[in-house]
């Protein structure tokens, strides 16, 4: 049995499709649904109904989870206007913005010798988190102009800026499990 | 007509009769069973009035094995037939047991290719087999406690077990003829019983640190609903291994290399354990071990000395907890209380270093060897369909990544850790060569790049996939994981629409085969009726489907169904009543099946309606009305 989820997932919590979402409404709404979807409140009933829990409690969850991260919520946006990323056959960027790409890894790359690393890790989580912000209103920006090709290349430097975001993490792990 | 009899109350099925269900703390060291007796959780003692039942079992030729107190009784004088902490090695292959301090206690039959199994009397018995005896005990105490079968039963697990841990405990609850319910994070479970009882809103840390692993969770409580933002830890750090240190500090003091047997060797770790109990309230204590002239260990021993002892564990600990604030994003400021569960919270160190680390004073008001056991009480009753005051959602997480072997040995994640489940994920594959018809794939959880760092789970084979040319194939693989944090994979061939059958073999653990042999040759030796058990559950089960689909059919059956529809349905109830009236579990089986069949498409379209109207915005009160109107009709 499959479930017709057809809808998108800005439908399924009664937004219209834009990226300024608030983050309020997603919690409450997420909850509000997942009270009458989860595979707890179906504990007993029968397999199919079971069944069909399981599954439309996990698209819940992954709508939730889309539409609460804003680069998935831009991808998502992106797709729904039929956008595709490429990520593996088009890898032509901005030299500028490569630049910047390398002086970023090194800097992270230098961090573990640093006299206080978890300082220099954390001076170079705040400059990503700038530009993760500044990411986020250009998208926007060019989201609401309706400039999907702008709004594509947003999304394509904003991937590297998580990348970066997720190494600078599990460096700060290693760090915590070498204490 | 059969329909309005079943619904009306005190027939067939008495629907308002409270359904009984437990919540059980399967511990390293202890177990626990509870349950929510006359609106308030409670834990249940045995037959000798003890609420915590040690996790030990004995196995003698002479008797049935003896599970708690009486067997651990046996430990010195029959080390090897006297089996603890199986807890251990619940889901772990060969080379996790040689790892193990276990491997120098007992013998281990390590034969590749088949699960390890601890060498007894009577023969050999994996950890699955021991524990399913400890959880036939824990059913025991409650059936006679409460009166009557149970429906099911809420097994709590450490929220950092893995795939094969999980899988391994609901092997050994079916061996023990358990229903389960859920299998519920302890941590979890423990938040259940602190929120519930304090009634807080707020990011809560659950430090939870037992006889043998350690979790660490933070979770979001607000307004009934618990929500884990992170979940970290150590499936193989508790308080036997301060025991163990403490031992190896009391040996190495008496001038001695090692001890010369098993026995002694208890006996010394019997005495760690006293002494580590006995300085959570004083300064200082001494000890004593006479075995001989040449074995005899005595001393003092102060807190200071355990400290030092124990502190480089303890600090194993803290990593998880840093862990967990950076993936869920939360400060320590933000948290708003440090709730400590398991019993080796009770060592003073353990309490100074968490409540210096998060920097406010830990809660040690409820009593942490039984806030597991309530909380999963309290979640068996809800799910059992008993309906409450309380008006909970558990929302939890899958605690380690998964992920797929691509090439190279490298690890491509599918899943990653502390995503909320149920989720699925599909990925998608194609074939490299002309006329390929099956392919595999090496899933594995972990966190690290390569495939050898991280923990195997399953090879899958994709079979019967259509000969064509190269990459003409476009083969679709779902990733499910459950509530309980199991995962299940499933195949489609996009262009054509087949299914791919699928041969999984479990890295760790047990085929269905393996278990229903399991299940054969345990029902050959026991000496309780098991046709009756097994009798017993079908008419459970049985009742419990009939209820489902009749209580579905008078909420909107009439709305769904053509008359004939309905009128086949209806059948097939009464064809399950009739049976459920006779003696015949393989018919009642039967009947179950069919009418689960027959009634399949009404359940599909009942939902995909309520889909809709979700989707279109409608009002929450109708909603549950239709969504849970199977609730509503047997509410008491």
């Amino acid at each position: 049995m499959q479930v017709d989820f057809s809808n998108n997932y800005f439908e399924l919590f009664e937004l219209p499709v834009q990226f300024d979402v608030s983050q309020d409404h997603l919690d409450t709404r997420f909850r509000s649904v997942q009270r009458y979807l989860h595979p707890d409140k179906f504990a007993a009933a029968s397999d199919a109904e079971r069944r069909w829990s399981i599954q439309a409690a996990s698209f819940v969850n992954e709508a939730y989870q889309c539409l609460s991260a804003p680069i998935k919520r831009a991808s998502y946006i992106l797709s729904l206007n039929g956008i595709t990323l490429d990520e593996e056959t088009d890898t032509q960027m901005s030299p500028m913005f490569l630049m910047e790409q390398m002086e970023l890894r090194e800097a992270i790359g230098d961090a573990p010798d640093a006299s206080d690393p978890y300082a220099a890790l954390d001076k170079i989580a705040a400059q990503l988190n700038d530009g993760r912000r500044n990411s986020a209103d250009e998208f926007s920006q060019a989201a609401s102009n309706e400039d999907w090709q702008q709004a594509r290349t947003v999304v394509r430097q904003w991937q590297f800026l998580e990348k970066l975001v997720s190494e600078v993490q599990s460096l700060e792990a290693r760090l915590d499990d070498a204490l | 007509m059969a329909l309005l009899q079943i619904s009306e109350p005190g027939q067939s099925q008495a629907p308002h009769q409270r359904r009984l269900a437990v919540g059980i703390d399967l511990g390293t060291t202890n177990s626990l069973v509870a349950s929510v007796i006359s609106g308030s959780a409670s834990v249940l003692k045995d037959e000798h009035e003890q609420w915590t039942i040690p996790s030990v079992v004995h196995y003698s030729t002479n008797h049935e094995p003896l599970v708690g107190k009486s067997a651990q009784e046996k430990a010195a004088s029959d080390p090897f037939n006297t089996i603890r902490s199986a807890k251990r090695l619940m889901g772990k292959g060969a080379n996790d047991v040689q790892q193990s301090w276990l491997a120098d206690h007992y013998q281990f039959d390590l034969e590749t290719g088949s699960i390890p199994a601890f060498k007894t009397v009577v023969g050999n018995k994996s950890a699955i087999e021991v524990s399913a005896d400890i959880l036939s005990k824990l059913r025991a105490t409650a059936e006679q406690t409460l009166g009557g079968d149970l429906v099911g039963a809420v097994i709590t697990v450490p929220a950092y077990f893995d795939d094969a841990q999980r899988q391994a405990t609901k092997d050994a609850a079916a061996l023990s003829g358990i229903h389960v319910l859920r299998l519920l994070n302890e941590p979890t479970a423990a938040a259940v019983a602190y929120g519930l009882d304090s009634g807080t809103d707020g990011v809560v840390a659950i430090y939870d640190l037992g006889g043998g692993t350690f979790d660490i969770s933070l979770l979001k409580m607000q307004r009934g609903v618990f929500e884990v933002l992170a979940t970290a830890g150590n499936t193989a750090l508790g308080g036997d291994d301060f025991d163990n240190a403490i031992a190896d500090w009391m040996r190495t003091r008496a001038g001695l290399e090692q001890m010369p047997d098993q026995s002694s060797h208890r006996q010394l770790l019997r005495l760690a354990r006293s002494v580590k109990e006995q300085l959570s309230s004083q300064d200082k204590t001494s000890y004593a071990l006479n075995l001989s002239d040449e074995i005899n260990i005595s001393g003092e021993i102060s807190v200071a000395d355990v400290n030092a002892i124990i502190e480089p564990l303890l600090k194993n600990t803290l990593a998880p907890c840093r862990q967990v604030l950076r993936d869920a994003g939360i400060a320590k400021t933000d948290v708003k209380a440090v709730v400590m569960v398991g019993g080796s919270t009770r060592v003073p160190l353990v309490r100074t270093m968490v409540s210096e680390f998060f920097d406010q004073p830990v809660l040690t008001d409820i009593d942490p060897d039984q806030v597991v056991a309530i909380g999963a009480a309290v979640q068996a009753n809800v799910l059992a369909g008993n309906k409450t005051d309380d008006d909970l959602l558990l929302l939890d997480v899958i605690p380690l990544s998964l992920g797929l072997e691509t090439m190279g040995g490298l690890v491509e994640k599918i899943i990653p850790r502390n995503t909320t489940i149920p989720i699925a994920r599909a990925q998608e594959f194609t074939t490299y060569k002309d006329g390929q018809t099956a392919m595999a794939l090496h899933v594995v959880q972990g966190e690290r790049e390569l495939v050898s760092d991280c923990r195997s789970l399953a090879n899958f084979e994709l079979r019967d996939i259509p000969a064509r040319v190269a990459g003409a194939c476009r083969i679709q693989v779902l990733f499910q994981v459950d509530a309980d944090g199991l995962l299940s994979v499933s195949a489609l061939e996009k262009e054509s629409g087949v299914l791919a059958s699928i041969d999984v073999k479990p890295s760790y653990g047990l085929s269905d085969g393996e278990i229903e042999q399991m299940l054969k040759a345990s029902m050959e030796h026991a000496s309780e009726d098991v046709q009756k058990r097994a009798l017993a559950e079908q008419k459970v089960e049985g009742r419990r489907v009939v209820e489902a689909i009749s209580s579905a059919l008078e909420a909107d059956g009439d709305t769904h169904l053509s008359v004939d529809e309905r009128t086949d349905i209806d059948a097939l109830i009464e064809t399950l009543l009739e049976k459920l009236e006779q003696d015949n579990g393989d018919a009642i089986k039967q009947a179950i099946e069919k009418l689960e069949a027959g009634s399949s498409l009404f359940v599909e379209r009942r939902m995909n309606a309520s889909v809709k109207q979700l989707m279109a915005g409608q009002e929450i009160e109708e909603l549950e009305r239709t969504l849970v109107s199977s609730d509503a009709s047997r509410e008491t």
